[in-house]
């Protein structure tokens, strides 16, 4: 995804001179082709996430499109505040790039997990959030959220995730994308666990469902008409996410589904848990201690059906 | 040099702008009015002597920016913007009424002439950076002025600013420290070690500069100097009296958070000659 990211970033920015570049000191060579073509619109605002993000505000307030990035928790929650106060409270159009979304960066300890930054930003008024399942997602959402009249968070992994969709999809802010019709199970996974959700599907399909998959990209604004849809159709709603329980594509989907009367599909929710995970190992290791690797995603599937 | 004769009319608007705050502050009860008081004159030098703005065009791309950091003392900016032709006084009428425009702390677009919507602290020195570096990329003359609290001081996010701004040689920026040695609850250098405070701002590559913060002709001649041909931003720490213009307000922290009665009022307008 970063690689995805950085290409389309300066392909984009050849297309639109008002496109800028903001890093908390990372992205080392990441980026070389960008400031190699526009020096003057890339800074690396250092290890100041505050600064930089109200720094982006001000420049979004003179018709700039600036994108700022940094380390997921860094990016959201070390300056939450100044998104709130300056980007949303003004209502800017400030790009905010996460890397390292979920358990990406588990080796690096749970300074760098991030399980709550969807839950913080999600709250933030006029504030869409955004996770791309694949490269391919990450390229259309960036450029979605660069003609996004207000601010968006883009939620992305690291690099080498697989590619998803050997096309490229339609992609809409707000609209889920169905990658499989299914039956009695429908599956919404947001962002960096898409390629584990289409394994788990492999894997229930293969004990006799017949397992619907969507993209569920968006996190905020929901998209209320594909809700609407497979609740009335399927038994069981699965939420997928690289990300605690509380707040996230789970809790914001319990959330839509409170205020509407009774529906037909269960809502089942698989995320991590509300603990910090302080011992070492890398992601595909706490993916499978947390249960969201393709097989607990599969056996949680089958127990709630179950139930 | 300012003329005697601009001088006296400053010095009246002035009197204007503070018997302004004290009715605001008495008719909606709101506090931080000692903190509106002490950076009257800042406003008024910059407003009147410095800034290259345009009531008639309030959003003109190629303006100069005023950044009102500390924000809790908004009555001094909309009543200064309201003498200035950017806001029709009667605007001032909604201040505080519930359902009105005006709020404690400004809010994004609330009057013509705001640039940014401020109330938390530390965080107006990012936007001038922001500002400055828009510009740059724009190729916009405008320059950045911010007036912040000595309080503001204290905000981390304050000196990741003040890191930036030198790094890129934004010489465009002022920062004006309203430096009136007062914070909510006590004095600002007793609270936290705020001195040396000139020193600090020097030691982080910045062009520091002390004045008294009430003296409308060497605050003219401070915000209106060329920008440093090193490159550095400029700090002015501005010496400020908290309540500053009010005898029996003056430099007492009781009226950070006090309103005036209606005696008060009275006498407080008696001593600016406004009744």
């Amino acid at each position: 995804m970063r690689n995805a990211f950085a290409a389309e970033l300066t392909a984009i920015a050849s297309e639109d001179p008002r496109v800028m570049m903001l890093s908390g000191d990372i992205g080392n060579r990441l980026f070389d082709k960008f400031k190699a073509a526009f020096p003057e619109r890339f800074y690396n605002c250092g290890v100041a996430e505050q600064n930089m993000m109200s720094v982006a505000a001000a420049l979004a307030s003179c018709g700039l499109r600036p994108i700022a990035y940094t380390i997921t928790p860094f990016v959201t929650m070390r300056c939450l505040e100044q998104i709130r106060v300056d980007v949303c409270y003004h209502g800017l159009p400030v790009v905010i790039v996460g890397i390292g979304a979920g358990l990406s960066y588990a080796s690096l300890g749970a300074t760098h997990h991030s399980m709550e930054d969807v839950a913080c930003l999600r709250s933030l008024p006029g504030m869409s959030v955004v996770c791309p399942g694949d490269p391919v997602e990450t390229r259309l959402a960036l450029r979605a959220a660069l003609k996004s009249p207000g601010p968006v968070y883009l939620r992305l992994g690291k690099k080498g995730e697989p590619v998803v969709h050997k096309a490229p999809p339609d992609f809409t802010i707000g609209r889920g994308i169905v990658l499989k019709s299914g039956t009695r199970v429908c599956l919404l996974s947001t962002g960096t666990l898409l390629p584990e959700s289409m394994s788990a599907v492999d894997e229930l399909d293969r004990s006799g469902l017949t397992t619907g998959l969507v993209s569920f990209h968006t996190v905020k604004p929901l998209d209320d008409a594909l809700l609407c849809d497979v609740f009335s159709r399927f038994e069981l709603v699965v939420t997928i996410e690289e990300h605690g329980l509380i707040g996230g594509l789970g809790g914001a989907i319990a959330e839509w589904l409170c205020d509407r009367k009774p529906q037909k599909a269960r809502l089942c929710r698989i995320g991590g848990p509300d603990a910090f995970l302080s011992e070492a190992g890398g992601q595909e290791y706490a993916r499978k201690r947390l249960g969201l690797d393709a097989e607990g995603i599969a056996a949680r599937v089958l127990r709630s059906l179950n139930q | 040099m300012m003329k005697q004769t601009e001088l006296s009319e400053l010095d009246a608007v002035t009197r204007r702008v503070r018997g302004k705050i004290l009715e605001l502050s008495h008719r909606a009860g709101t506090p931080h009015l000692a903190s509106s008081l002490s950076c009257v004159d800042i406003l008024v030098a910059a407003y009147w002597t410095a800034l290259r703005v345009d009531p008639k065009k309030p959003d003109d791309p190629g303006r100069d920016r005023l950044i009102f950091s500390k924000g809790h003392a908004a009555m001094a900016l909309y009543a200064v913007l309201a003498e200035r032709g950017f806001v029709p006084p009667e605007v001032l009428d909604a201040y505080c009424v519930d359902g009105g425009k005006l709020a404690e702390h400004p809010s994004p677009g609330c009057v013509p002439g705001l640039e940014v919507a401020t109330g938390s602290l530390g965080h107006g020195l990012s936007w001038a950076v922001g500002l400055a570096l828009a510009a740059r990329l724009l190729k916009r003359e405008s320059r950045v002025l911010v007036i912040m609290s000595d309080g503001e001081c204290e905000e981390g996010s304050t000196w990741e600013a003040a890191l930036m701004a030198p790094a890129h040689k934004l010489s465009a920026i002022t920062a004006v420290i309203d430096y009136n040695k007062w914070q909510a609850t006590g004095r600002s250098n007793e609270i936290m070690a705020l001195e040396p405070l000139a020193r600090k701002w020097e030691s982080f590559g910045w062009e520091a500069r002390e004045v008294d913060g009430h003296d409308l002709r060497a605050l003219s001649a401070e915000l209106a100097a060329p920008q440093d041909p090193r490159g550095r931003p400029r700090a002015i720490i501005a010496h400020t009296v908290k309540g500053k213009g009010v005898s029996f307000m003056q430099d007492d922290n009781n009226w950070h958070y006090r309103s005036p009665s209606d005696e008060e009022l009275a006498a407080a307008l008696r001593e600016l000659g406004l009744a």
